[in-house]
């Protein structure tokens, strides 16, 4: 899988959660929290999303480095996406 | 022979628009059953049964908007025949619903299908946001069981057709119908109830501690959220301090014979809704965070429960997940406490002589001065902040 179609993937996920955003809006190397109103439940759907989708597991304990879209993408490719 | 009644929805409820029935004539329903969907300013409710009977005559019509109490349907109770029925209806009125105001386009009027004689299935749910966003669920391309149209389906074609305004305008009237929901009931709450309000900082050190060893070892699915551990906390502290959980009708208070916490959720599109969780006070921290997660979502999808509307015996807001130190609540009447958890954050505490950087919340009470005073009010807190040094026990 490439990174655009892993962010794709994130993308369509993180509109589940937060249908109201535009992609265009999105700065991949900001915080997505600073930019998306999501609280700790719909951060944990988000994470739980892209879980079912590329069988993935995130420990907790990488839930404080995954900040930023382009973050998230680099993170997914490198466990084998 | 039984009336079944619209019941009251919560404080900000006194009509709801009939959707649909989910029984017809001659079932059997019993306790806790889903009989019909009222559309409420907040969400579609799915209205539960309280008897046990059989279905005799449906009176409400679908689209109609009608006020709390007026009656929707009459059943027959158990070993009842329908001639006893009939004599028991010249005996009295017959049962009319009260409309508040017809609507000219029933809710469930659908226009032609595409394929002609088969109609599309179409969830609810599905048809009242199409409604919103003004899509027609008919030309929906569905992606659910049998081709069903679902939420998402109608959300996807939604955003697919850019000509479609922004916010259509049935959305914005639904959502000034909520502002005011809201503004009635808490306009009620700050001129019946006096308030008196009490906050202390807690550390979670434990707390924090032991959920991350706990979600180490659990799957994504399965981790638990802190969230989970104050509403258990608070319910357990209510079980010590009955005089925070319950209702003050008519002049006094009922204590809850249970604790079923109302939890603040706010809605993407603006408003907020507070549902209850039953029993909190029997659940496991996994069973709390399932029930959570189903009814967060839930609510943001419009589909409740009629019990869960009407019943929180006690609120708790969690708003410290936008970024705020501490929140200072409105209590939801009739209910008499409320109970705000701001921010987690690693703050500079005293701990055992030494200065310490652990992570604490500030914890706050809104509770009722005609039930409870400061002293009562003081000792809950002190309660829950006690339950939350030991997670494991929670």
């Amino acid at each position: 899988m490439t990174n655009e179609e892993i962010r794709a993937i994130v993308i369509e996920t993180l509109k589940g959660i937060a249908p109201e955003i535009e992609e265009g809006d999105l700065r991949p190397d900001r915080p997505l929290r600073d930019q998306v109103d999501l609280d700790s439940m719909d951060w944990l759907n988000f994470l739980v999303g892209l879980h079912q989708r590329l069988r993935v597991e995130i420990p907790e304990a990488d839930y404080r480095k995954l900040t930023t879209l382009d973050v998230l993408v680099a993170y997914l490719a490198a466990k084998g996406f | 022979m039984i009336e079944f009644k619209l019941p009251s929805l919560g404080a900000d409820m006194d009509k709801g628009k009939f959707l649909e029935w989910r029984v017809k004539p001659g079932d059997h329903v019993k306790r806790g059953d889903i009989v019909a969907v009222v559309d409420t300013s907040k969400a579609a409710v799915d209205v539960e049964i309280w008897n046990e009977g059989t279905v005799y005559e449906l009176i409400a019509e679908p689209g109609v908007t009608m006020r709390v109490g007026s009656v929707m349907a009459t059943l027959l109770a158990p070993g009842e025949t329908p001639e006893a029925a009939e004599a028991e209806k010249r005996t009295r009125p017959a049962p009319v619903a009260v409309p508040v105001q017809a609507e000219s386009v029933p809710v469930t009027a659908v226009a032609a299908p595409v394929v002609p004689g088969e109609r599309r299935r179409v969830s609810p749910v599905a048809r009242r946001r199409a409604a919103e966003l003004g899509v027609d669920a008919e030309t929906v391309a569905g992606t659910g069981p049998h081709g069903a149209v679902t939420l998402e389906d109608v959300e996807r074609a939604a955003a697919a057709a850019t000509t479609a305004p922004a916010v259509p305008a049935a959305q914005l009237d639904k959502q000034a119908e909520m502002r005011r929901a809201i503004a009635a009931a808490m306009s009620r709450s700050k001129r019946e109830i006096p308030h008196y309000y009490l906050s202390e900082r807690v550390p979670l050190q434990n707390a924090t501690l032991w959920l991350q060893a706990e979600n180490a070892r659990r799957g994504l699915t399965e981790r638990v959220l802190m969230a989970a551990l104050f509403l258990k906390s608070v319910a357990l502290a209510c079980e010590k301090y009955p005089d925070m959980n319950g209702l003050y009708r008519d002049g006094k208070f009922e204590p809850g014979a249970a604790v079923h916490v109302g939890v603040a959720i706010s809605l993407r599109q603006g408003g907020l809704i507070a549902p209850a969780i039953h029993d909190v006070q029997k659940k496991s921290l996994t069973q709390l965070m399932q029930d959570l997660t189903d009814l967060v979502k839930r609510a943001r999808a419009g589909s409740l429960r009629s019990s869960e509307m009407s019943d929180p015996t006690i609120t708790v807001t969690n708003l410290g997940d936008q970024g705020v130190e501490s929140v200072f609540g409105v209590i939801y009447p009739p209910q008499v406490a409320l109970v705000g958890f701001g921010r987690v954050a690693e703050q500079a505490c005293v701990v055992e002589g030494g200065l310490r950087i652990i992570p604490a919340v500030t914890a706050s009470l809104a509770a009722d001065h005609r039930v409870s005073d400061g002293h009562r009010g003081a000792l809950f807190v002190a309660e829950i902040h006690r339950l939350l040094q030991q997670p494991e026990s929670l």
